[in-house]
């Protein structure tokens, strides 16, 4: 991407003071935008990855609703008038063995509707990966522009801090930490991993800003708007910050699926999400219990995750491709 | 380069120190203790076992008699849990299984990783490079604690080709299945590397040099191709390590092997707290060592990174 690009809008912002939601629109008019809205249109795989992570968005958001209006059970429903369903049933099959649509990914040892699970488990397991990583971007922006923009020695110390961070065996730590501090109840659990899970992850995006910052300070819009007298806090986080959002949301793109994957790491191991609430990777470790007779419990939240970390990858993939073609990480 | 070292380890040892007292300080914030819970016990006896493990002084001696076993002795004294075992025995038995999984799993993933990624960046945008990277992105996205399973579900308990679960000695048919389950990440991982470092290179001058100067394509590609190219996937060693080890506590515990995972996950959920403060500090030390090393070969491969 062309520093020019980015500069000229900015620039108009600057002096015209124009008020954030007219500058929203503003940037989104530019060509930069559009042009990579275009290229990420192009390529196939990113175009099928967008439509799969909305669609499991919207399911997951709306899923447990329409089951409960449309069936009547909630995901931690079980059937406990008729105990003939309290066992795990394989998809599409009703209690006599028939085929039926109630349940099309089956039920798990207490009866509970699997599809309606899943679907609970993707807005918790989504919630949690967009959730860590708007905190590793806060954190990671403000850390790695500051240091950027102040330089010298305290950049020295900064990123000399983020270097040791780096080399910190950190799942090990989250582990201790999260089986330490048990919270007895789910919300408080949930609270701890995104304390946990956000605080590992803004060391690379530190970083990312840090060098876009590093590459931009010394422009002329930013002189400008020193002359001008604005204070180094405005010039960082109003004429610096956004001008590092290409790269910034292609990591952050990439930063979700792998905080997913970290979540139902901990999730499985019994760490992370507690019952009631369900996230796919709690949902998952249920199911490698009973891997040999009930398979399904195992297979459809497994299979979504799978799914929508996939697509998430190839989306960010598209996004990285589209925003900034000269940026190859993997 | 000496002074290279030298630098490396003035930051590595602190940090293994840090890790041990942030594991430390963690565990003796947190509420409860070993003891609280199901396995309560009478006073009295909680109080002698209390002044046993020196429990019953204050935090700074605790911390300062903890942390001088460690450095002094490498002594992590005796686990809550397995009585009278020393904490130390049980990282030696328990390392070897590890070990093998992890060094397989790595070894396989390289082999498999560096042939897949070569050829896709040779045949770059054809079938077999779209496909072969499909099944990559596949292999990143697939926890390994759904393919671990399903692996299972498939070779034991569909085809009773392999047995499910167990440490059966080295080697063994046991590990075939744990070893493919901790691979598959690393393997998608270095393929993806290997094929942009490759396409990187393969554009460069000295290939073209090469190639001008009439040598064949099997050596442009291996003698000058690969020596390039796998720079990102030599750099790349040291986050799969610390992958490596959380991907060996769910192969563990997925597949019932005796590991150092296995124990740490244990140790963590009963409150063990020396066995807790032991693995963490083997693990950090091996991790950060290994890391420091990787560092050193990576400055002595790549003549173009400087020493500081």
């Amino acid at each position: 991407m062309e520093p020019e690009n980015k500069i000229s809008p900015e620039m108009a912002v600057a002096e015209a003071d124009v008020r954030p939601e007219e500058a929203g629109e503003f940037v989104r008019g530019t060509s930069l935008w559009r042009d990579a809205w275009r290229r990420l249109l192009k390529n196939k795989l990113a175009v099928f990855g967008l439509i799969v992570v909305v669609l499991v968005t919207a399911a997951s958001i709306a899923g447990p609703t329409v089951i409960k209006r449309s069936f009547g059970f909630t995901p931690d429903y079980i059937p406990t008038n008729d105990v003939k369903l309290i066992r795990s049933f394989p998809p599409f099959t009703g209690p006599d063995g028939e085929f039926s649509w109630k349940h099309p990914m089956g039920t798990d040892n207490a009866g509970r509707d699997q599809l309606a699970r899943v679907l609970q488990g993707g807005q918790i397991s989504l919630f949690v990966g967009i959730i860590a990583t708007l905190v590793s971007l806060f954190i990671g922006i403000s850390y790695g522009a500051i240091a950027g923009y102040v330089g010298g020695r305290i950049d020295d110390v900064m990123m000399r801090i983020v270097d040791v961070l780096y080399s910190l065996p950190y799942v090990i730590l989250v582990i201790v930490l999260l089986s330490m501090f048990r919270s007895q109840t789910p919300r408080g659990q949930l609270t701890l991993l995104f304390v946990a899970l956000g605080s590992v992850s803004w060391l690379t995006m530190a970083r990312i800003v840090r060098g876009q910052v590093l590459s931009l300070k010394n422009q002329e819009f930013v002189l400008a708007a020193r002359a001008t007298g604005v204070s180094a806090p405005r010039i960082i986080f109003r004429h610096l910050v956004p001008n590092t959002l290409g790269p910034v949301i292609v990591y952050a793109t990439l930063t979700i699926p792998q905080i997913m994957l970290t979540e139902a790491f901990l999730s499985f191991l019994g760490l992370g999400v507690q019952a009631p609430l369900a996230s796919w990777g709690s949902l998952a470790a249920d199911g490698v219990q009973n891997i040999a007779i009930f398979p399904w419990q195992l297979i459809f939240p497994g299979v979504t995750m799978a799914l929508t970390l996939f697509s998430l990858n190839f989306l960010g993939d598209g996004l990285r491709d589209a925003l900034d073609p000269q940026m190859r990480t993997i | 380069m000496l002074r290279f070292i030298i630098r490396r380890l003035l930051i590595t040892i602190p940090t293994i120190l840090v890790v041990i007292t942030i594991t430390w300080g963690l565990i003796k914030l947190a509420p409860g203790n070993f003891y609280s819970g199901e396995k309560r016990l009478p006073a009295a006896i909680e109080k002698n076992i209390r002044e046993k493990y020196s429990l019953d002084k204050p935090w700074y001696q605790q911390y300062a008699r903890t942390m001088a076993n460690i450095v002094l002795r490498f002594d992590f004294g005796t686990s809550l849990r397995f009585e009278g075992q020393s904490v130390n025995s049980i990282i030696w038995r328990s390392l070897p299984v590890s070990a093998a999984v992890g060094v397989l799993a790595y070894l396989l993933a390289l082999v498999v990783g560096i042939t897949v990624g070569s050829i896709a960046a040779l045949k770059q945008n054809s079938r077999w490079d779209y496909s072969s990277m499909a099944l990559a992105m596949l292999g990143i996205s697939v926890p390994n604690f759904v393919l671990g399973p399903i692996l299972v579900l498939v070779f034991s308990l569909g085809l009773y080709w392999l047995p499910p679960s167990r440490w059966g000695g080295f080697p063994s048919k046991n590990l075939i299945l744990p070893v493919l389950t901790l691979s598959a990440l690393y393997m998608a991982y270095i393929a993806r590397l290997t094929r942009a470092g490759m396409l990187e290179v393969l554009r460069s001058d000295y290939i073209r040099t090469a190639r001008a100067k009439g040598l064949s394509e099997k050596d442009v590609v291996i003698k000058h191709g690969l020596r390039g190219g796998l720079m990102p996937v030599v750099s790349y060693t040291g986050p799969a390590l610390a992958f490596l080890l959380t991907g060996t506590v769910v192969v563990e515990r997925i597949f019932a092997l005796p590991g150092l995972g296995n124990y740490f996950i244990q140790a963590s959920l009963n409150r063990d707290e020396p066995l807790i403060i032991g693995i963490v500090a083997f693990i950090s030390i091996t991790l950060l060592f290994m890391n420091m090393l990787v560092d050193i070969a990576y400055a002595y491969l790549d003549p173009r990174v400087r020493y500081h």
